[in-house]
C-alpha cells in the first residue's frame, strides 16, 4: 500500500472512527459520507468502544505473503457495543480457543509489514477481553454463555 | 428489445497449462466458437477478465485480443467484476445484440493464473482492501467466515461441505475439459490439508488457466450460423457490499438472491422449471448458498442436496454438471462464459454422458467476490 493511502486512513484505523446515521442510526466503520441503509448524509463521527463480541471466525492456515509469518491466525467479524463490526485478527491466545459470542478487547498494535520496503502498518487487534486459563476464566465463560442463551 | 441466440461454443482444456499465454488460450477458444459458427465476421468483442494485469502484468486486453484473434479494428473492451467478469461480458454482449447495435458479438473469458504470481493476494483484491485484506483476509478466509456463519444459522456441518466437493468431482469426472478429472470420497475432503478452518483444500476450487467463448446474435439470424440455438430468455445483475461486515446476513448471498429473481421475472419462470444450472461453487459453502438464494432448495436444506443426490446428475434440478468451479477448475474471468458453453451443450443435447435428458430450461449464476456482484442467465432450448 503507498504511503499516502496509508496515512489517509490513519483517522479511522488509529482512533476507531465511525460514522453514526442521524436519520437511522446505523452505525458504519470505517466512516461513510452517504449512509448504506437509508441514503442519509447526515452522519455524525464517533468514536467506538475499544471492546465487542465475535460474531464469526476462522483460523487463517494459508495466508498472503505479507503475513507468512503470523499463519496460522484467527480472523473474526468483531461487533462493537455501538453496533459496527469489523473484521480484525485475534491475537495473544491459541487460535483454536476463538469462538462465536467471545468477548474480546481491541488493541492497538502492529498489523503488517508492507511488502518489499516493510513498512509499519498499524491499526487494532482483538485480544480476549480476560486472561485465558484457569478458573476466572471458566467463570467468565460460562457467565457468557448464559447470556448467549438468554 | 430483440431475442437473442448463443448460436456456437468453444473452449479451452482448463487447468495448469505452463504452455499456454494469455493470448493463447483467448484465441483457441475465440477461434473454436468462430469456427463452429462457420463466420470469420464480427461486429464486437467482449473479453471477461479479472485480474490480467496482477497475474500477468498485461492492461488493455480488448484490442490485444482483437489483433491476436485476425479482428483488429473490432470494437472489442475488456470486462472486469472479479470472478463474475465472464458473466458479465455475456451480458453486455447480450445488451448490445438485444438493443439492434450490432449482430454478431463474441462474449469471451479467460484467465491465466499460473505465472508466478502470488495468487492469493490477487484474488483478495476483489474483496474489501481497508478494512478486510488489511487484516489478513484472504479469499478462502472470507467464504470460510460464510460458511461459519451458515453452520450456526442452519447446522449445516463439515461433512456437508465435503459431498458439494465429491458430488462436483463425479461430475467433473465425465468431463474431459475439466482440470481435475476424478472422483473424491467424503474421507479424502475431510482429511485434505486446513486452508482456512472449517475449509480445506479440497473445498476450495483450483488455481486454473483456460478460456471460453460464445457468439450471440439476434434469434431471427440464429441459422445462418447452427440448426440447434439456444435463446438467452433471463439476464441480470445484482450488487452486494464487498465487505461481509456490511452484510445484513453473512450466511445469505443477497446479489444472488437480487439477480436470480430478476433473470427469473424476465424470463417469465420459476425454479421449478429449471433442469440444470451452473451455480458458482468457487468454495463448496458456496453452492449451499447459491441453490438457497436461487430457490432450488429452502433456506437452511442447500446443505443437504448434494449427499441426497437432488443437486447430482440423475437428480432433481442437476447443479454444476460440468464438474463446477471445482473439479472442471475456475480460470477466473473465464468461468461465466464457460458456465454458458455447458448450458448450451446440455441444451443442445452435446453433453455425452453428462447429458441431462430433455432439459429445455438451464441456468446459469455467477459471482464476484464474495458475492459483491452476481450475474444470472437463463438458458431456454428452441
Ligand atoms: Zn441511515
Amino acid at each position: 500500500m503507498p504511503s499516502p493511502r496509508y496515512w489517509r486512513e490513519i483517522p479511522s484505523r488509529y482512533r476507531l472512527e465511525a460514522t453514526r446515521c442521524g436519520d437511522c442510526g446505523r452505525v458504519s466503520y470505517p466512516p461513510r459520507r452517504i449512509c448504506p441503509e437509508c441514503r442519509s448524509t447526515d452522519g455524525e463521527t464517533i468514536e467506538l468502544s475499544h471492546e465487542g463480541r465475535v460474531l464469526t471466525y476462522t483460523v487463517v492456515h494459508v495466508p498472503p505473503d505479507d503475513f507468512l509469518m503470523e499463519a496460522p491466525y484467527a480472523l473474526a467479524v468483531v461487533e462493537t457495543p455501538e453496533g459496527a463490526r469489523m473484521m480484525v485478527q485475534v491475537a495473544d491466545c491459541d487460535p483454536a480457543s476463538v469462538e462465536a459470542g467471545m468477548m474480546v478487547a481491541l488493541e492497538f498494535r502492529l498489523i503488517r509489514r508492507e511488502g518489499k520496503g516493510g513498512i509499519l502498518c498499524y491499526g487494532y487487534k482483538a485480544v480476549p477481553a480476560y486472561p485465558m486459563g484457569g478458573e476466572a476464566e471458566a467463570e467468565l465463560r460460562s457467565k457468557e454463555s448464559e447470556v448467549a442463551h438468554a | 428489445m430483440r431475442e437473442v441466440a448463443i448460436v456456437a461454443a468453444g473452449m479451452t482444456h482448463f487447468g495448469e497449462l505452463w504452455g499456454a499465454s494469455l493470448r493463447d488460450l483467448f484465441v483457441e477458444a475465440a477461434q473454436g466458437a468462430l469456427t463452429a459458427a462457420g463466420t470469420d465476421h464480427l461486429d464486437a468483442i467482449y473479453v471477461g477478465n479479472m485480474s490480467a494485469g496482477q497475474f500477468v502484468g498485461q492492461e488493455h486486453l480488448g484490442p490485444l485480443m482483437a489483433d491476436h484473434l485476425g479482428m483488429a479494428g473490432v470494437p472489442s473492451v475488456r470486462v472486469e467484476s472479479a470472478c463474475a467478469s465472464g458473466g458479465v461480458a455475456l451480458r453486455t454482449a447480450f445488451l448490445e445484440v438485444a438493443s439492434g447495435a450490432s449482430d454478431l458479438v463474441l462474449a469471451a473469458g479467460v484467465e491465466k493464473m499460473n505465472d508466478g504470481a502470488d495468487v492469493t493476494a490477487i484474488l483478495a483484491t476483489a474483496s474489501d482492501q481497508e478494512t478486510e485484506v488489511y487484516h489478513g483476509a484472504t479469499f478462502p478466509g472470507l467464504y470460510a467466515l460464510i460458511a461459519r456463519a451458515h453452520m450456526a444459522a442452519h447446522g449445516t456441518t463439515e461433512e456437508d461441505l465435503a459431498w458439494v466437493s465429491v458430488k462436483n468431482h463425479r461430475h467433473g469426472a465425465l468431463n474431459e475439459r475439466a482440470q481435475f478429472q476424478r472422483e473424491l470420497t467424503t474421507d479424502q475432503v475431510l482429511s485434505s490439508a486446513l486452508v482456512s478452518e472449517p475449509l480445506r483444500l479440497l473445498h476450495c476450487s483450483p488455481v486454473s488457466d483456460g478460456a471460453a467463448a460464445v457468439l450471440v446474435c439476434p434469434l431471427d439470424q440464429a441459422s445462418k450460423y447452427t440448426d440447434h440455438p439456444v435463446v438467452i430468455r433471463g439476464t441480470a445483475m445484482a450488487t452486494a457490499s464487498l465487505a461481509l461486515t456490511d452484510r445484513r446476513d453473512m450466511a445469505f448471498l443477497d446479489s444472488v438472491a437480487a439477480s436470480g429473481a430478476r433473470a427469473y421475472e424476465m424470463a417469465g419462470i420459476g425454479p421449478e422449471q429449471v433442469d440444470v444450472a451452473e451455480v458458482h461453487d468457487c468454495f463448496s459453502i458456496a453452492e449451499i448458498c447459491c441453490i438457497e438464494a436461487l430457490g432450488f432448495a429452502p433456506l437452511g436444506e442447500g446443505r443437504h442436496c448434494a449427499r441426497t443426490g437432488e443437486t447430482a446428475l440423475g437428480g432433481r434440478i442437476p447443479v454444476n454438471t460440468s464438474g463446477g468451479l471445482k473439479s472442471k477448475g475456475h480460470p477466473v474471468g473465464a468461468t461465466g462464459i464457460a458456465q454458458a458453453v455447458e448450458l448450451f451443450e446440455q441444451l443442445t443435447g452435446a453433453s455425452g454422458d453428462r447429458q441431462v435428458h430433455g432439459a429445455e430450461f438451464g441456468l446459469a449464476q455467477n459471482m464476484g467476490g464474495t458475492g459483491a456482484s452476481s450475474v444470472v442467465h437463463i438458458f431456454q432450448a428452441v
